[in-house]
Order: structure tokens, then C-alpha cells, then sequence
């Protein structure tokens, strides 16, 4: 096993990494910007570097700079978390060049999941379903009023080289589209530095539901079946859990099988999710493959027993995967909530200084810390400051356990989305399982009144 | 007189509207980068922008002022 693993990444999931390299005995190695001196995970960590100030192009996307640490530190690999250089095909390439282990697939791997018009064609040739679209990018309004008319409105607009909801923007007729299609152009352009477009049929009210997938060098895959994301807003995960509420066994089979056709098309290797839609009849189609570890990974993790961060680093290390697919199976049911730096009526960022933070004790819960109780927020990152898990032996169990914990989370000097959350989890379509993408504008924007 | 002030801390990804232009209550004059996220700063009254406070790339601190409308 390595001796020494430099983390390239900030906050909780540098937190999280360390911790599984400690219960391996692995020394670790810690990056941080000006901003980021008094974060949990600096001092967590063996070894911790400044490596720049707070903006993220001028420290955690400073390949330069974290090469040069790397190699005075002597890391022998290197974890990139998510986000940040995590799907960066340069920055894969060139640890690779400098002989230090990437821990994710191969940069080759990285480039063509991060193209998602090249990752379509791919899995299409690889018997994975995807949603009806358009195969090559669209060049312009008209080009993509003809396209949109041929299989039908409503359409969704994408960046090809979008993320994060960058891009994005489903359309209902020629106007939208017109007006819809510049407009996210240019902002892809400037955000990607690629305005390529694509237009694909929009799947109406669907589930997004992704698999989980690990794979060695040596030829051998598993599927850690589904996790549930729907609850999302402005394009992002808000709850997360684990099995799906509402996903049939014979489904289940058919999206993990799927799940490894892609695994063997690619070539994959190491931890992957594939995110898919699914609608009403359980239909799937392919939506994109993350490279690398997820956000919301703790969730299987408490349904298999499995540390993914562990299988990450024991397959860069080149050994074989121990467990098999047919000895895995679901344990009980987890639910992750994101705890965002926002206000819960608005999603506006609310950047500030932490006075208080008191986190909720009990069986099955579990924390994933960015911050502690008097940690400043500064502006220059993703306002999600913790992510609260928790696991139990059925859903109702499980949303038991979390309704008391979030009641009893407590954080001041900042705007927190724990009143959303709260509304969220105990409202009675959430318990039906009604997780929806559409769950927050149907049944969370009605409950505000000033909306 | 109005002063437009950062609704919170942020860099300045874009300035909307410019010195001389004449901008309605509710109009964007800037848009700030916080966590990620776009923050438009909408102007409070109707006028004409007299002074424009802060460059593109510039680092705010909530309350500080963007921009004088008269």
C-alpha cells in the first residue's frame, strides 16, 4: 500500500479522505489555500501545505503548484476528491507523467465521460439506453429549432462541456428556444471555454437515480446499486439516499447491469457513478459518468458496509477487488442531507462567520464536517459547509432518526438551508417516496409564503 | 442620492450597467461571485449611475458600495 497520499482537494471530502488513510496507516498530505488555514482538515491531516491564495484558479486548481508539493512531500499518489481537479484530464496526465499514482481511472477515461457528447456516443455503442438527442453538437438556432421540432418539445438545452447546471435550460417551444439557445451558449463559452451545444428530449418529472461502480485493473467490476438523488435545487443535490424508495429488484438488476456494460466498454477503473433518469414506467436512460468519488458516497457506504475511499486507494495500488457481486447485498436504508451556507428561502450563498455549531448524537448518524464551530465562510467556494447521514434498519426508520437529528443541528452566525431540510424530510410526499426532480418547486417553494 | 451596496461578501464577476447610463429601480447593475453562485445587484431607485465603485475581479465585502445612482 502507499505510504503517502497527498489530498488535492479541500473541506469535508479531504476530511473524509484522510480519515480511511488513517485506519490504513497511510500518511497523509494536506493542500490549502489562505482562505482554508483554519479548516478542520489541515490540521487533520500529517503534512499540510499553503499552496496559494484563496481563489481557486490561483490554489486548488494550481496543478503547478500541487505537483511541486507532491514532490517535496513525497506522496506516492494522489486523491483528487470531487470538484476541483478531480475530472481534470491535464491535471491526471501530467501526475501521471511525474510518476505519482492518479487515484481515479485514466486520464483517457476522464476525457472521454467529461465530453458528454463523446460519453453518449459511447455508451450508445455500449447497449447503455440514453435519452433521444441530438449525436453531434448544434451550431445554431436554427439548426437546433429543426432538431427540436423532430423529436418534439419539450427539449433541454446542454453545454456540451457543461456542469453544475451551467448551460442548462429545458425549453417548451420555438421561442424558448430561440431565446434560450444564445443566451447559454455564450455563458458556456465563458465559463468552459466551449460553446458547443446539444439538444436532447426532456424527460418529464423523472428520478434521477445513479449507480455506484468499482473496478480494478485486472479485469474485475461490481455495481453498489442505486442511490436516490432527486431533491435537488439550482441543479444540485440537496438529499440523497440509499436504495431508491421506489426502484423494482428486476430494475435494480437491469441499471447495475447496464452500469457494468459501460465499466467494460471503457475500460473502467476504480470508484465511477453512473447517473441515470428514470421516469414513471421505470424506464432509464443514461444522463452522465462521473469519474471519481461523489458527494453523496457515504449513503452506499451505509447500505454495503463498503469504505469506497479504501477500494479507491487498494485499487490504484493495483490490487485486485476482493468483494464479489453476488455477496453484496442492501443493509437496511441511508439518507444523506447536504447542510448548505444559504438562505433556505432564496438558495443565495450566505457567506459569514460561524458562532455556533452543535451536532446531533444517536445511533446511525454520521457527519461529514467542512467547518467548526467558529470557522469563517468565506465566499470563494461551494457553500455546502457538512452533509448529515444517516442510517437505519428500513426508510422509516432511517427518516425517524434523521427528522430528530435535524431538529436538534444547530448552527448560528450564518443563514442554513436546516429549515428546508426539515420541511423536506417530514413532508408527507417525501415519506410516499414522491422524490421527484421536480420535489422542491411542487411541494417545498408552496410551504414558503413569501414566494 | 442612492448608494447600491454588495448584498454580500463576493467578487465582482461582471459590471451591468456603466457610468452615465440610466438604470431603472430593480435594474442589474452588478453581478457578484459568491460561492460559486451569480448574485445580481439590483439598483434600488431610478437615476443615472454617477459612480461606479468597484472594477471586474474586484473582492467586496458585504455593505460595500458598488455604485452611486442620482
Amino acid at each position: 500500500m502507499f505510504k503517502k497520499v497527498l489530498i488535492a482537494n479541500r473541506g469535508e471530502i479531504a476530511a473524509r479522505v484522510i480519515r480511511t488513510c488513517k485506519q490504513l496507516g497511510i500518511a497523509t498530505v494536506a493542500v490549502y489555500s489562505e482562505a482554508d488555514q483554519q479548516a478542520p482538515y489541515v490540521s487533520l491531516a500529517d503534512e499540510s501545505y499553503l499552496i496559494g491564495k484563496p481563489r481557486v484558479n490561483e490554489s486548488y486548481l494550481n496543478i503547478e503548484k500541487i505537483v511541486s508539493v507532491a514532490k517535496q512531500s513525497g506522496a506516492e499518489a494522489i486523491h483528487p476528491g470531487y470538484g476541483l481537479l478531480s475530472e481534470n484530464t491535464d491535471f491526471a496526465k501530467r501526475i501521471e507523467d511525474e510518476g505519482i499514482t492518479f487515484i481515479g481511472p485514466r486520464a483517457d477515461v476522464i476525457a472521454k465521460m467529461g465530453d458528454k457528447i463523446a460519453a453518449r456516443k459511447e455508451m450508445k455503442e455500449a447497449g447503455v439506453p440514453i435519452i433521444p438527442g441530438t449525436e453531434e453538437a448544434v451550431a445554431s438556432t436554427d439548426e437546433a429549432k429543426t432538431v427540436a421540432n423532430s423529436f418534439g418539445y419539450p427539449v433541454m438545452l446542454k453545454a456540451s462541456a457543461g456542469g453544475g447546471g451551467i448551460g442548462m435550460q429545458a425549453v417548451n417551444n420555438d421561442e424558448e428556444l430561440e431565446k434560450a439557445f444564445e443566451g447559454n451558449s455564450k455563458r458556456a463559452k465563458a465559463f468552459f471555454g466551449n460553446g458547443s451545444m446539444f439538444i436532447e428530449k426532456l424527460i418529464e418529472n423523472p428520478r434521477h437515480i445513479e449507480i455506484q461502480v468499482l473496478a480494478d485493473e485486472h479485469g474485475n467490476s461490481v455495481y453498489l446499486f442505486e442511490r436516490e438523488c432527486s431533491i435537488q435545487r439550482r441543479h444540485q443535490k440537496v438529499v440523497e439516499e440509499a436504495p431508491s424508495p421506489v426502484l423494482s429488484e428486476k430494475t435494480r438488476e437491469e441499471m447495475g447491469e447496464s452500469a457494468m456494460k459501460a465499466v467494460q466498454a471503457l475500460q473502467y477503473t476504480n470508484a465511477g457513478t453512473i447517473e441515470f433518469l428514470v421516469d414513471d414506467e421505470e424506464n432509464y436512460y443514461f444522463l452522465e459518468m462521473n469519474t471519481r468519488l461523489q458527494v453523496e458516497h457515504p449513503v452506499t457506504e451505509e447500505i454495503t458496509g463498503i469504505d469506497l475511499v479504501e477500494q479507491q486507494l487498494r485499487v490504484a495500488n493495483g490490487e485486485k477487488l476482493k468483494v464479489k457481486q453476488k455477496d453484496l447485498t442492501i443493509q437496511g436504508h441511508a439518507i444523506e442531507v447536504r447542510i448548505y451556507a444559504e438562505d433556505p428561502n432564496t438558495f443565495y450563498p450566505s457567506p459569514g462567520q460561524l458562532t455556533k455549531l452543535r451536532l446531533p448524537e444517536g445511533p446511525g448518524i454520521r457527519h461529514e464536517l467542512a467547518v467548526h464551530g467558529t470557522s469563517q465562510i468565506t465566499p470563494f467556494y461551494d457553500p455546502m459547509i457538512a452533509k448529515l447521514v444517516v442510517h437505519g434498519e428500513t426508510r422509516e426508520e432511517a427518516i425517524e432518526r434523521l427528522t430528530k437529528a435535524i431538529h436538534n443541528y444547530e448552527i448560528e452566525g450564518i443563514k442554513s438551508n436546516v429549515t428546508m431540510l426539515k420541511r423536506i424530510i417530514t413532508h408527507e410526499k417525501f415519506k410516499e417516496g414522491e422524490t421527484k426532480t421536480t420535489f422542491i418547486q411542487d411541494y417545498y417553494l408552496p410551504t414558503l409564503t413569501n414566494h | 442620492m442612492t448608494e447600491i451596496k454588495a448584498s454580500m461578501a463576493g467578487s465582482v464577476w461582471k459590471l451591468v450597467a456603466a457610468e452615465g447610463d440610466k438604470v431603472n429601480d430593480g435594474d442589474d447593475v452588478a453581478i457578484l461571485e459568491s460561492m460559486k453562485m451569480e448574485i445580481p445587484i439590483p439598483s434600488e431607485a431610478s437615476g443615472t449611475v454617477k459612480e461606479i465603485k468597484v472594477s471586474e475581479g474586484d473582492f467586496v465585502n458585504e455593505g460595500d458600495v458598488i455604485a452611486i445612482i442620482e
